[in-house]
């Protein structure tokens, strides 16, 4: 049988989408993040394949960090300052799907109002729709409309659950994690797994009592990581991770903007040192290699389901399971149809 | 499943009165959308701008000012400028009924005051989509 990944059809309406964004359009942008959104894979897949030639251009931003502690305020202060350069600056902003009633209260664009009318800003608000991670479905797909867009910086703020959102790492060439001083144990709670992602950390709120000290926690905590020696295999991220950058740590007023230029000033530095020692591409192979995988397991899983439930030579190996003999379990029977599936046996 | 329906809920001009809004930004959310709020204080252009960015299917706008005879108008011109015609726009908030009829004219499709049930706003949405 055909696999689903292959057709190469594209729906005119999509296609006259992407004729438009590349003219400028900004409507025609915003509808082909909707269509991402609400279509997922099967629209993604044609929208890709058309734009894709003209990716790889924006530079990512990832910023992540507790919710309350700033993200928002900080993004558009650093649009802010990437806006006076003259510079093309999108924004997507993650928030969280609510588990009951699957709505979404999106709040990011507020803390942005400043820069709303600017039209070299785009900012898109994103539910995450239950998705793990700190991004939604849709988020890798939008970052490559606005590549394609023309956007000469692309910030992306997570959901800022805090452990788990690893997957900013996966698409931002520079990540961000913002803190806000005086969580006590806190701290404990973020170190595990969050230097691994993190490129520069920020405390902000550094009009707040105990922000000194919790830059202080920030170093030591560092000190210590530096020291500790990972077993390589099981920590994919630290092996692209170059140990030749520790992430500096900064103090952050984002409502005044007081020291906004200086957080600037490591974007660009950690950029600089990304593309100059190699670690952009390993970050971009990583980032594939992740995408690729969720591509085939998602199309690989349609092709299985629609064999299972539409093949009608699937019922004899579906019958031996009932025979309840040696051999004949579901799992025996799962990887005998899986070994000829890869046979083409069923096509 | 059901589409996801994307709101946006803003506060037009100097009015600040946002307790409406926030209420049926919450509202909103407990059915089952997606809602922006974009907060108080908002223009013609940041409105539009808004919606251009964010493509919603429906904008809500709440105004108690008593300044809605001129800002409904001036956003809906706008929106005819920019040939959008596919966002189902509601009103609410302090409109008195002698300007209803008026708001409806200029392209609002509904006008929702004081003791609107969150369902009842739900329910026009649902079967009033444009798209
Ligand atoms: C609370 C209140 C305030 C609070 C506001 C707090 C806040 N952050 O919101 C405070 C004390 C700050 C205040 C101040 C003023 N207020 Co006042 N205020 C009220 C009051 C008593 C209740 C409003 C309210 O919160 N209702 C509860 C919410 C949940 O209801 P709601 O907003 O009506 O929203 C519901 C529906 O209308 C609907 N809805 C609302 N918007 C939308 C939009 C859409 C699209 C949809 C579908 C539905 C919808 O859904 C909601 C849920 O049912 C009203 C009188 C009244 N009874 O309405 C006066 C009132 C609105 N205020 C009034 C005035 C004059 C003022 C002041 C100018 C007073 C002054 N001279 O200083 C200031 C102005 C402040 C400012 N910056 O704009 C007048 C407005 C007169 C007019 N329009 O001609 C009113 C009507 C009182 C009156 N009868 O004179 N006010
Ligand atoms: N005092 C102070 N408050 C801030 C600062 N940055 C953000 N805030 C406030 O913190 C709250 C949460 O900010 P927001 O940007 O929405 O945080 P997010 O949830 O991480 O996106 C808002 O009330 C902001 O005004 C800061 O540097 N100092
Ligand atoms: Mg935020």
């Amino acid at each position: 049988m055909e696999s689903s990944i292959k057709s190469s059809k594209i729906d005119l309406d999509i296609y006259n989408l992407i004729e438009k964004m590349r003219k400028g359009d900004r409507r025609a942008v915003a509808r082909l993040i909707t269509k991402v959104e609400n279509g997922g894979p099967e629209v993604s897949k044609q929208i890709i394949k058309e734009i894709y030639p003209e990716t790889g251009k924006s530079f990512i931003i990832g910023i992540t960090g507790s919710p309350g502690s700033g993200k928002s305020t900080l993004t558009n202060q650093i649009a802010s300052e990437y806006l006076k350069k003259g510079l093309k600056i999108s924004i997507i902003a993650v928030d969280p799907t609510s588990p009951f009633s699957g709505g979404a209260l999106l709040g990011d664009r507020i803390r942005m109002k400043s820069n709303f009318t600017n039209k070299n800003l785009f900012i898109r608000s994103m539910a995450n729709r239950g998705k793990l991670g700190g991004l939604a479905m849709a988020t890798k797909e939008a970052i490559h409309i606005f590549d394609a867009y023309g956007s000469d910086i692309i910030i992306v703020e997570t959901v800022g659950v805090g452990q788990s959102e690893i997957d900013i790492f996966k698409s931002a060439h520079t990540t961000l994690v913002i803190m806000p001083p005086g969580m006590g144990d806190e701290i404990q709670a973020i170190k595990a797994g969050i230097t691994e992602i993190t490129d520069i950390f920020v405390v902000n709120k550094m009009d707040r009592n105990e922000a000194d000290k919790r830059v202080n926690e920030l170093e030591t905590m560092l000190d210590i990581a530096e020291n500790i020696v990972v077993d390589q295999k099981n920590h994919n991220i630290r092996i692209i991770k170059s140990n030749k950058w520790r992430p500096p740590v900064i103090k952050t007023n984002a409502i005044s903007g007081e020291n906004v230029p200086e957080l600037i000033e490591l974007i660009e530095s950690h950029r600089e040192f990304s593309k100059t020692t190699g670690l952009k591409n390993k970050k971009l192979a990583y980032r594939y290699k992740h995408y690729v995988v969720d591509i085939i397991q998602y199309f690989q899983n349609k092709d299985i389901e629609r064999l299972i439930f539409s093949n009608p030579k699937i019922n004899e190996f579906i019958d031996q399971i009932l025979s309840y003999k040696t051999g004949s379990d579901p799992y025996s029977i799962s990887e005998m149809i899986l070994e000829l599936f890869s046979k083409r046996y069923f096509s | 499943m059901e589409k996801n329906i994307r709101c946006i809920v803003a506060k037009p001009g100097l009015d600040g009165h946002d307790r409406g809004a926030k209420v049926i930004s919450r509202g909103l959310r407990d059915a089952g959308l997606e809602v922006i709020y974009t907060g108080l204080h908002q223009t013609a252009d940041d409105i539009v701008e808004s919606v251009v960015q964010e493509d919603p299917d429906v904008l809500l706008l709440s105004i108690l000012s008593g300044a809605h005879t001129i800002l409904f108008p001036e956003i809906m011109k706008k929106f005819k400028e920019e040939g959008i015609n596919d966002v189902l726009i509601l009103g609410g908030g302090i409109i008195p009924d002698e300007d209803i009829a008026k708001m409806k004219e200029v392209g609002i499709s509904e006008i929702f005051g004081p003791g609107t049930k969150i369902q009842e706003i739900v329910d026009y949405i649902k079967s009033h989509l444009k798209r």
